[in-house]
C-alpha cells in the first residue's frame, strides 16, 4: 500500500467518451455521403480536389505549429475536416492549385494566425472560398461548375437568377442532386441531410442551428410569392444545406446559448435571402455564414444564458 | 400516497456504474482496534476535545462539544480508552484536532443510547435531541441539521422534502438505506413534518432505484409524497431537487426556506429518527466501497474513525492496477494521496478507480461548442467564467455569475476539449469572495 503512488486531481473524476477528436470524426462521417455522391456525380476528379485539400490542411497544420513551436495537433482531425469542407465547396473544374491555395490559406492565415483551434473568428473553409471567388473567379463560378458531359449549361440558382439561360431541374433531382451542378459537395440535399440527422443524433450538433436557418429561408420564400415548389427550390438550391448543416453549425464561430443561436440562424437565413432574391449575386450563403460569424461574438456579449434563481419576487 | 415524475433543465447522463454493489445488503464494517475521529467534520465550527488522553469512554459518549451554533457534537464510536488527542492527517488535507481512541471490542453503550418514547416529547425536547446527537447533512454536505431545521424567523415552511435522488455515480449508500430501513426513512421524515408543522411530506428518488422505491411506497401513508426523478446528474443537488418537485427556484444567494423548502437526505432522517426514538448519535454512517479498483465491492456500516485504508482491507484491497482513492462519488468526491485518513460523518463513499478509469486527459483549446452551456444546472456558461479564471479577469467571471455555480463538475464531464472547467470557477469563486471580504472589511 505505502509504495503505491495515487493520482490525486481535482472533481469531477470521470469525463464523457465524446472529444474534440470523436467529434471531428463524427462530422467527417457525416459529410461522408455527400462526398461519395460528388465522387459518383462527378467523377474521379472530385476525389483528386477531396484528397488535395485534405492532405494540404493536414500538412499545412503541421508546418505551422511546428514553424511556431507549437504542439501539433493535427490527430484532432480539426485540419481535415476544414480540408473536406473546402474540396465540397469547389467546382469540379477548380484546378488543383487553386484546392491547394485555398486549403493553406484556409489553414494558416484564417485559423493558425489567430490561434488555432478555437480561435478563428470566420469559418476557415468559408473564408477560404470567399478569398478563392475574389481571386480566381474564373476558376470559381460559371463553367467551372460544369462536367465535361454536361447537359446543362449553369447552376439552378444562376439559372433561376437569370445569369444564365437554360432549363431549372425538377425538385427531386434538386433533392437527390443528380444533373444538377454547383460545388462538388452541395448538389444533393438529401445525402447532407443525411449527414446532419447523423450529426444530432451523436449530440455533436443541436438542430437549432440547420432549422433556424432553413425555416427562415423557407418562411422568406413564401412572403416573397415563391410558391411552395419554389420553396423547396430554395431550400434545395446551392450551397445552402450544406452551409445551414455544416459550415453554420461550427462551434467557434456560432452563438453559445440557444436562443443566441436561433438569432444567428435567423440573421443567416435573411441574409440569404436578400442576397439571393433582391441581390447581385446568385447564391448567399457563404457571405451570411461569414457575416453572422462575425456578429456571433457580439450575440454571445448581449445573449447570456438566464441563470437558475435569478431574481424572482415571491416565488 | 401518490408517484409523480419529476425533473429539472440541464444536467447530464454519466455512465452510473451502480452495478458494482446496487444488489449488495448492508454488512458491518469489522471492529477496528482504534479509531481516529476529527473534531472537525462538518460545515462549521470546529468541535473542542471534552476528553483526555487516558479517559475512558463509552460508545455514543460525547467527546467533541459543538464550537457554536453553526457545528454539531462529536461522539465515541467505540467504547474504550483515549490513546491520544492530537493532530493527524484528515481527508481534507489538513492536520486536524483528532481524538485518539483504542477500541475495548466491548461496544459498552453511553446511559444517553436509550429509547424515548415520542409521544411525550415537545418539539423543543425534539430539537434538543437532534442538536445534542451531532446530527449533520449525511448527503456529503455536512451542514448541521438542528440548523437546517431551524428556518429563519419569519419564513414559511411549506414543503419538507427528503432527497432520495443519491444521483452521484457508483454510490448506492442511500439506496441500501431505503430498502433496508424504509421505516426509519420515513420515521425520520414524519419527525421532521412533526418538528415544521406539515401535514404533508416529500421524498424524490430517482427512477433506477425502482426497489427502494418500491419499499419506501408500501410504508409511505397519505402524508407522503413519493416522486420518482428521472435519472440525472446533479438531480439530488438540494436546488434542483425543489425545482423537480415544486417548481420553485430557489433565487440567487438564497436558502432553500426562501421558498419555503427544507430539504434533508434521506440517511440523515433516519439519523433524526434513531437520535429521536433511540437516542443513538451519529458515530457510524453507510459508505459505498466501490469502482474498479477494489477486489470485493461492499456496501458497508462504518464507525466513524475507522481509517479507509482498513475500511479497503475489509474489501480484499485495492486491485494490482489502482490508481485513485476518491472519498465521496466521481462527480465531487475528493481524491485522496493516502488512504491513512479516517472515515467521517461525511464519508458517502470510497471509490477506487483502475489506471485506466483514473487517466486524465490533456486539456486542449476550447472549440465552444457550449457543451457545457447545454449542461450547467445553474444555466451559467462555465466556459467563459473558466476563461475569464484562467486571464485572472475575476470581476468579468463574477459579472458571469460565477459564485452561482455549485461545482457539480457537469461542465467538465460534457466537455470534449477535457478543459479544467470546475477547478478554474472555483479558482474565480475564491478570489471573488475574497476581494468582496475585503472591500467589506475596508468599509467598516
Amino acid at each position: 500500500m505505502s509504495d503505491r503512488v495515487l493520482t490525486v486531481s481535482s472533481s469531477p473524476h470521470i469525463r464523457s467518451k465524446q472529444t474534440t477528436m470523436s467529434i471531428m470524426r463524427d462530422v467527417l462521417i457525416a459529410l461522408a455521403p455527400a462526398s461519395i455522391l460528388s465522387i459518383v456525380f462527378f467523377g474521379w476528379k472530385s476525389l483528386l480536389l477531396i484528397a488535395i485539400c485534405i492532405v494540404s490542411c493536414i500538412a499545412a497544420e503541421a508546418a505551422m505549429q511546428k514553424f511556431m513551436k507549437k504542439p501539433i495537433t493535427v490527430g484532432d482531425l480539426s485540419a481535415a475536416v476544414t480540408g473536406l469542407l473546402i474540396a465540397l465547396n469547389l467546382p469540379i473544374n477548380a484546378p488543383w492549385w487553386v484546392a491547394l491555395i485555398g486549403s493553406v490559406f484556409a489553414i494558416t492565415i484564417v485559423k493558425q494566425l489567430f490561434g488555432g483551434i478555437g480561435f478563428n473568428f470566420v469559418n476557415p473553409a468559408l473564408a477560404a472560398r470567399v478569398f478563392l471567388v475574389a481571386s480566381w473567379p474564373t476558376h470559381m463560378s460559371g463553367s467551372a461548375y460544369l462536367p465535361a458531359d454536361a447537359v446543362s449549361s449553369a447552376t439552378p440558382l444562376a439559372i433561376w437568377s437569370g445569369e444564365s439561360a437554360g432549363e431549372l431541374p425538377s425538385i427531386l433531382q434538386m433533392f437527390l442532386g443528380n444533373g444538377v451542378y454547383g460545388c462538388i459537395g452541395e448538389v444533393s440535399a438529401a445525402a447532407l441531410i443525411l449527414g446532419g440527422i447523423y450529426l444530432i443524433i451523436r449530440k455533436v450538433i443541436t438542430p437549432v442551428i440547420p432549422l433556424g436557418y432553413l425555416g427562415t429561408v423557407a418562411v422568406f420564400s413564401l412572403i416573397a410569392g415563391l410558391g411552395f415548389d419554389g420553396m423547396l427550390f430554395q431550400l434545395f438550391a446551392g450551397g445552402l444545406m450544406l452551409g445551414a448543416i455544416f459550415m453554420a453549425t461550427d462551434y467557434v464561430t456560432s452563438p453559445a446559448t440557444p436562443l443566441g443561436q436561433l438569432i444567428y440562424a435567423i440573421g443567416c437565413g435573411l441574409m440569404t435571402c436578400i442576397i439571393r432574391f433582391y441581390g447581385g449575386y446568385s447564391e448567399g450563403v457563404m457571405f451570411s455564414i461569414l457575416f453572422m460569424n462575425i456578429a456571433s461574438p457580439l450575440i454571445d456579449k448581449y445573449i447570456r444564458a438566464k441563470k437558475y434563481g435569478e431574481v424572482k419576487k415571491n416565488a | 400516497m401518490v408517484t409523480k415524475r419529476a425533473t429539472f433543465k440541464g444536467g447530464i447522463h454519466p455512465a452510473y456504474n451502480k452495478h458494482y454493489t446496487e444488489s449488495l445488503n448492508i454488512e458491518d464494517m469489522a471492529p477496528v482496534k482504534q479509531v481516529v475521529i476529527p473534531m472537525a467534520m462538518h460545515i462549521g465550527a470546529p468541535c473542542s476535545p471534552v476528553v483526555n488522553k487516558g479517559d475512558k469512554v463509552k460508545m455514543g459518549q460525547l467527546i467533541g462539544k459543538a464550537g457554536g451554533f453553526v457545528s454539531a457534537n462529536i461522539h465515541s464510536s467505540v467504547s474504550g480508552v483515549v490513546a491520544a488527542v492530537e493532530k493527524r492527517l484528515t481527508s481534507d488535507g489538513q492536520m486536524t484536532m483528532c481524538v485518539v481512541i483504542d477500541n475495548d471490542f466491548e461496544d459498552t453503550p453511553c446511559d444517553e443510547i436509550k429509547s424515548h418514547d415520542i409521544e411525550r416529547l415537545t418539539k423543543e425536547d425534539i430539537k434538543e435531541i437532534i442538536a445534542s446527537a451531532g446530527l449533520v447533512g449525511l448527503g456529503g454536505a455536512t451542514f448541521p441539521t438542528h440548523v437546517k431545521l431551524a428556518p429563519p424567523e419569519g419564513t414559511k415552511i411549506d414543503h419538507v422534502i427528503l432527497n432520495g435522488a443519491e444521483c452521484e455515480p457508483y454510490l448506492t449508500s442511500d439506496d441500501a438505506l431505503m430498502k433496508e430501513y424504509p421505516e426509519k426513512v420515513i420515521g425520520g421524515l414524519k419527525i421532521i413534518m412533526k418538528l415544521l408543522d406539515q401535514q404533508k411530506g416529500y421524498i424524490g428518488i430517482e427512477s433506477n432505484k425502482p426497489a427502494a422505491i418500491a419499499a419506501i411506497e408500501k410504508l409511505a401513508d397519505e402524508t407522503i409524497e413519493v416522486y420518482t426523478l428521472d435519472t440525472k446528474y446533479p438531480q439530488g443537488s438540494e436546488k434542483h431537487l425543489i425545482t423537480a418537485i415544486t417548481g420553485r427556484e430557489v433565487p440567487s444567494g438564497a436558502l432553500p426556506s426562501a421558498v419555503g423548502c427544507v430539504v434533508s437526505n434521506t440517511a440523515t432522517a433516519a439519523s433524526v429518527y434513531d437520535a429521536v426514538m433511540n437516542g443513538k448519535p451519529v458515530y457510524e454512517r453507510i459508505v459505498t466501497v466501490t469502482g474498479s479498483g477494489i477486489k470485493t465491492p461492499k456496501v458497508l456500516k462504518v464507525r466513524i474513525g475507522t481509517m479507509i485504508s482498513e475500511i479497503i482491507e475489509f474489501c480484499g484491497g485495492l486491485t494490482d492496477d489502482a490508481k485513485k482513492v476518491i472519498l465521496g462519488g466521481p462527480m465531487m468526491g475528493f481524491a485522496q494521496y493516502t488512504t491513512d485518513v479516517p472515515a467521517t460523518k461525511g464519508t458517502s463513499g470510497i471509490l477506487c478507480l483502475n489506471a485506466k478509469d483514473a487517466a486524465i486527459q490533456e486539456p486542449s483549446n476550447c472549440i465552444k461548442c457550449a457543451k457545457c452551456v447545454g449542461a450547467c444546472p445553474m444555466h451559467l456558461m462555465p466556459m467563459y467564467i473558466a476563461a475569464y479564471s484562467q486571464k485572472l479577469d475575476y470581476d468579468k467571471a463574477a459579472e458571469y455569475n460565477a459564485l452561482d455555480c455549485i461545482e457539480c463538475g457537469s461542465c467538465a464531464y460534457v466537455c470534449p476539449a477535457k478543459r479544467p472547467l470546475v477547478s478554474a470557477i472555483r479558482v474565480a469563486k475564491r478570489e471573488i469572495t475574497a476581494k468582496r471580504k475585503k472591500e467589506q472589511e475596508a468599509k467598516k
